[in-house]
């Protein structure tokens, strides 16, 4: 266990780093929360340098940070100036949702990508795989942003799915299966969008990993002894090659978070993109970065994930683990 | 292969003469509204009427039926007036531009006499006509893309040299500062760089602040990848050998090593250029990127936010096909790139 612990703190080393830089940047910002509030003649000058020093802004950086951590330690990752609570349960109440879409997203992504990577790399070279490649490398090149605008364009212009926040107006009346069963609607169309960004990649790296152990000398050599072609496939290529593709879950989550941030600003889906967003708009520092630390949280937590997939999967890891040691 | 990538070099080479010299190919100025015009179809052009086939095209202008107030009905609202042919004429003298930023000069591929209007892909909101916008508006969005993967290679470029080079804890920081910057969804980092920065600033200044923080989001993969070339080039033996002639750290670099990360570097770039292009192109628009009224692809899209929009005038989504036209070339580029780039090392 050595391996996991040693990635954990790798992990809240690379949080801490995060959250650090985060200041060193607000260190070079020009402009603050207050900007607005110093063109209304009604607010006094006085009136907004005590605000500044009821929320701490007059402080020096380090001081900031040092609040700032002590403040994380309790749960709240500093105070929303806009809203005026904590920022933590702010940012939790939208993190369910994105968890909610990026998860579904995953699953989706994860559940299609694989079978047809696996596929197009058996029948590497035949028809199926040349049109998996083809449409794979044209969506690999289609920005998010395209994505979201068409396919939002075609939900609205046919009215198939669901468009627009997470519930309908008429949602508290509704029965439990009724309220599941509307949530779900809503959801379709931001978790399509998010599967459409990733799933070329996925598909791309899975086929590509899965082509490469096919041509290893050992899996010639089976075929030589004469085993079947399934056999070959699920006992001797597939646990080989979901090594690459379990440590392209870590990075495929950093894209996902992207999109997904784009989605629910484009959708109107309430996560964190659209708060985050509004933060930027506003000025609003601390909302800012706990969104930032929220995304890195996310990142880390599922790399952790794909680590410890990793370790139980993958011999050669459990190995290099146990000479560490 | 070769014809292929003669076609990529092709297309790209048209996509950006025509952006650069979006002045001569745009017939109108891109901030010129028409109040009367708002949301107009494309102009249809016809070469045939009740007296037979003309050799020149010609349009008619658009009447519309309701007054201003029916904004959001504007939907199939409009008809052709067929009492008066307006026919296009090639290079005419219309809206003044300056021709490549210096000389200044009416001339436009084609045009229509006033009060006729060659709208190809037909306004937006303010009457504004979508291709010169969209001519314009690329201007800036490319610009943007090529400006920020300058800055991001040649951040990355000097950074992974000096930590392959020189090694050591040199090495180890700046590749634990990469890891930094590479564990953040890009999209999230570049929101909260970019809330700390002024909002409303003159078009030149977002636009070296934008490519500067796209730039700046992006070098830390290019640093790893010529950190890793400069790394397998120290220990060669023309390399150690040119070393032991008492050639310099800086002579060694620029002889020796840099000329292997080239390959790797027009790669990237061709890689990145598309992706930064849409970073623009996404905080233009959230509304953090270009104002308006200077177009870029960003907010020429962000009216589409709004449903109605979204659904009713479709020609708006002619800055999307733009951008994909972009990716796609610049992609297909990158992965011949790609290719040539390991057929050489293998």
């Amino acid at each position: 266990m050595n391996y996991l612990g040693r990635r954990l703190v790798r992990a809240v080393l690379l949080l801490i780093g995060v959250s650090a830089l985060c200041f060193l940047f607000t260190e070079m910002a020009p402009g603050s929360f207050f900007d607005e509030m110093r063109l209304n003649p009604q607010i006094s000058p006085e009136t907004i340098a005590a605000l500044r020093s009821h929320y701490g802004l007059d402080q020096p950086l380090l001081v900031r940070y040092g609040r700032w951590m002590k403040s994380a330690l309790h749960a709240d990752l500093g105070y929303s100036i806009a809203y005026n609570t904590p920022v933590a349960p702010l940012l939790w109440s939208r993190a369910k949702n994105t968890l909610l879409l990026t998860t579904t997203a995953l699953l989706l992504t994860w559940m299609i990508s694989v079978p047809m990577g696996v596929w197009a790399a058996n029948r590497h070279g035949g028809l199926l795989d040349k049109a998996v490649n083809l449409a794979s490398s044209f969506l690999v090149s289609v920005p998010e942003l395209v994505i979201a605008v068409a396919l939002l364009a075609i939900a609205v212009r046919w009215r198939i799915l669901r468009v627009g926040g997470m519930m309908s107006a008429d949602y508290e009346g509704l029965s439990a299966w009724a309220k599941l069963q509307d949530v779900l609607l809503h959801l379709a169309l931001p978790a399509f969008i998010l599967v459409l960004c990733e799933i070329a990649i996925i598909v791309r790296h899975v086929r590509a990993s899965v082509l490469e152990v096919l041509g290893a000398p050992y899996v010639q050599a089976a075929r030589g002894f004469g085993i079947s072609r399934a056999r070959l496939l699920f006992r001797y290529v597939l646990p080989v090659a979901a090594n690459p593709a379990i440590s392209l879950l870590g990075f495929s989550l950093a894209g996902l978070l992207s999109g997904s941030l784009l989605v629910e600003v484009v959708c109107g889906w309430p996560g964190l993109g659209p708060l985050i967003l509004e933060a930027t708009l506003s000025r609003d520092l601390y909302l800012v970065i706990g969104g930032i630390m929220f995304s890195a949280l996310f990142m880390v937590g599922g790399n952790l994930v794909a680590d410890i997939m990793l370790l139980a999967l993958d011999p050669r890891i459990r190995r290099e683990a146990a000479d560490a040691h | 292969m070769r014809t292929r990538t003669a076609i990529l070099i092709a297309l790209l080479a048209i996509l950006h003469l025509a952006l650069l010299f979006a002045g001569f190919f745009a017939p109108y100025d891109p901030t010129t509204q028409n109040r009367e015009l708002p949301y107009a179809p494309p102009t249809r052009v016809h070469f045939k009427d009740s007296l037979g086939f003309h050799l020149r095209p010609f349009v008619y202008v658009w009447t519309s039926g309701l007054g201003g107030d029916q904004l959001d009905s504007y939907q199939g609202s409009y008809q052709e007036d067929r009492s008066h042919e307006y026919p296009v004429h090639f290079f005419v003298s219309g809206p003044r531009y300056k021709f490549l930023g210096i000389y200044e000069t009416g001339m436009h591929l084609f045009g229509v006499a006033e009060p006729g209007k060659v709208l190809l892909f037909g306004t937006d909101g303010y009457g504004r006509d979508e291709l010169s916008r969209l001519l314009f508006g690329g201007q800036i969005s490319v610009a943007a893309g090529i400006t920020a993967t300058f800055i991001a290679l040649l951040a990355g470029s000097i950074l992974g040299v000096i930590a392959g080079y020189y090694g050591r804890w040199i090495d180890e920081s700046l590749m634990g500062v990469t890891e930094l910057f590479l564990s953040l969804p890009w999209l999230y980092f570049l929101l909260g760089v970019r809330a700390f920065l002024p909002l409303h600033l003159s078009t030149i200044r977002t636009f070296f602040l934008l490519t500067g923080v796209i730039g700046l989001i992006g070098w830390a993969r290019p640093a790893r990848l010529v950190r890793g070339v400069v790394l397998s080039a120290r220990n060669r033996n023309y390399v150690l050998a040119a070393h032991g002639f008492g050639g310099s750290d800086f002579y060694l670099l620029r002889r020796h090593i840099l000329p292997e990360a080239f390959g790797l570097l027009l790669t990237q770039a061709a890689l990145l250029v598309p992706r930064y292009i849409a970073a623009e192109v996404t905080l233009s628009f959230f509304g953090l990127g270009v104002n308006e009224p200077v177009p870029s692809w960003g907010n020429m899209l962000s009216t589409l936010q709004q449903y109605s929009v979204l659904i009713s005038y479709r020609w708006l989504l002619a800055p999307a096909c733009a951008l994909v036209v972009t990716s796609v070339i610049y992609s297909s580029l990158a992965d011949v790139f790609h290719s040539r780039l390991k057929s050489y090392s293998t």
